[in-house]
């Protein structure tokens, strides 16, 4: 059998088809959560350092922030999973919302970097121009400070989705079936493995490639905008 | 209406202001001067609290900015600023720039705010610009707007730190008629500045800072043309 009719053999006549659309779909939905969860804790982490000078409160939060940021950092993703899956979330058996969680927490560790590096990109007159009409600090960093700091910020967010896309392939640790799992499974049942696993590997890469693309649109979006500092 | 009260300023070990008592009253067109580093642009940062004193009383219309209970945000409303580097918000149209800050903070509707930002627009020369953004405007009108930006307040006090020292010297000129004008409707101004012409014409009383401590101060006839001290006078030397 050639490798097209094997393909057609395993994926349509036996119907594992539905079986790397199902991971697909969990591989997706693991991502998407995880990146808005990750986005969200790092613009919160990223503001309270911004502001860590400020007063005592916000110094205190700001070293909650970095116990949180250097445990995360510190350990594996792999076991910080298996710690949620296992330990935590015990009794959970939504097993993709506790993947979802635990990589948007421990994307959330990185992205107060690549936020705050943003942020701190704004020149500090903005700032400065913003309290001296009268906006308190929240204000300013709403309408202010945080929609200049976007420019900066999407693209390396982008680069961290597709980092976070490929990461979650190790969701299939704690019996969540998810595009790659899903393919060792098919590989399982069907004794084949150049099918399956050729099908996942050309699947990620045609997201990431597609990821990429879709960034370097936005980046040339960002560059010719009138808006750019002169 | 500004009353500074041996006003002290530390960056760590380094004492900027020795000590500055001074009063700002209503109407008052006060210019600062000074050779650099005298604490000249340190202390009109202090009147707003931008930099945070470390020693002595701000009082302004009666309430110490100083005091840590005080709503700083609520006064600032009141005290204009205009920066050296304009520092306009490059993301918001010329009118988005003029409109934010009395709209956020509930003091105009969208539409007062906007006329009023297009009836001051229009006396500065840049009513056709309300819809550009600020890269697309030279030096000397992105100055302009900056000081109608902070008009838009309606504040009480416009403090000016060196206003037209990041120009080009051909746009100095439009943008010290704009300030020229707000003087002379009685505007009370604090400027920071090196432009001497500026400070003899225009203002009541010139401040000459040296080393944190105003070394001299009166009028502009006093101060520019019967300096007491030896470094006025050297500093006029160097500088006229």
């Amino acid at each position: 059998m050639s490798f097209i009719d094997k393909f057609i053999y395993i994926f349509v006549e036996k119907g594992w088809y539905k079986m790397m659309l199902g991971g697909l779909k969990n591989t997706v939905i693991i991502t998407l959560i995880a990146l808005a969860i990750g986005v969200a804790i790092g613009t919160v982490i990223a503001v309270i350092k911004y502001f860590s000078d400020s007063n005592v409160i916000v110094r205190v939060l700001g070293w909650v922030c970095d116990i949180y940021v250097t445990v995360v950092r510190g350990v594996l993703v792999v076991v910080l999973l298996l710690i949620f899956f296992f330990i935590i979330f015990a009794t959970s058996r939504n097993g993709v919302m506790v993947a979802a969680l635990t990589f948007g927490i421990n994307s959330g560790a990185y992205m107060a970097e690549l936020i705050r590096s943003g942020l701190n990109a704004v020149p500090n007159g903005q700032m400065e121009a913003g309290r001296s009409l009268g906006l308190s600090k929240l204000q300013t960093m709403r309408k202010i400070i945080l929609p200049q700091a976007i420019r900066y910020i999407l693209p390396a967010i982008g680069n961290e989705l597709i980092a976070l896309l490929k990461e979650t392939s190790v969701a299939g640790y704690v019996a969540v079936i998810d595009l790659t799992r899903a393919g060792n499974l098919v590989r399982n049942n069907t004794y084949d493995a150049i099918v399956p696993l050729t099908l996942v590997a050309a699947v990620y890469l045609v997201m990431v490639i597609l990821l990429t693309w879709l960034l370097k649109l936005f980046e040339r979006m960002l560059s010719n905008d009138k808006r750019r500092k002169s | 209406m500004i009353n500074v009260v041996n006003l002290e300023k530390h960056f760590g070990k380094n004492q900027v202001l020795r000590g500055i008592n001074t009063e700002i009253n209503k109407g008052d067109v006060v210019c600062v001067i000074g050779p650099s580093g005298s604490g000249k642009s340190t202390f009109l940062r202090c009147l707003n609290m931008l930099e945070k004193p470390t020693g002595g009383q701000i009082i302004f219309e009666g309430d110490d900015l100083t005091d840590k209970h005080i709503d700083l945000n609520a006064h600032r409303q009141k005290m204009g600023m205009v920066f050296q580097q304009f520092n306009l918000f490059p993301h918001m149209t010329i009118l988005g720039n003029l409109t934010a800050a009395p709209v956020m903070l509930k003091k105009m509707t969208k539409a007062q705010a906007q006329e009023k930002a297009l009836e001051l627009l229009t006396r500065v020369g840049l009513a056709d610009r309300a819809k550009d953004y600020p890269g697309q405007l030279s030096g000397g009108q992105q100055q302009r707007v900056a000081i109608v930006r902070a008009l838009c307040m309606e504040p009480d006090v416009m403090l000016f730190d060196e206003p037209t020292s990041a120009l080009d010297p051909e746009m100095v000129g439009e943008v010290l008629d704009v300030m020229k004008e707000l003087a002379r409707e009685g505007m009370t101004m604090v400027v920071v500045t090196h432009e001497m012409g500026f400070a003899r014409e225009v203002s009541n009383r010139v401040l000459f800072l040296d080393e944190g401590v105003i070394a001299e101060e009166g009028t502009p006839d006093e101060i520019f043309n019967h300096p007491q001290s030896e470094r006025l006078q050297s500093f006029l030397a160097k500088v006229l």
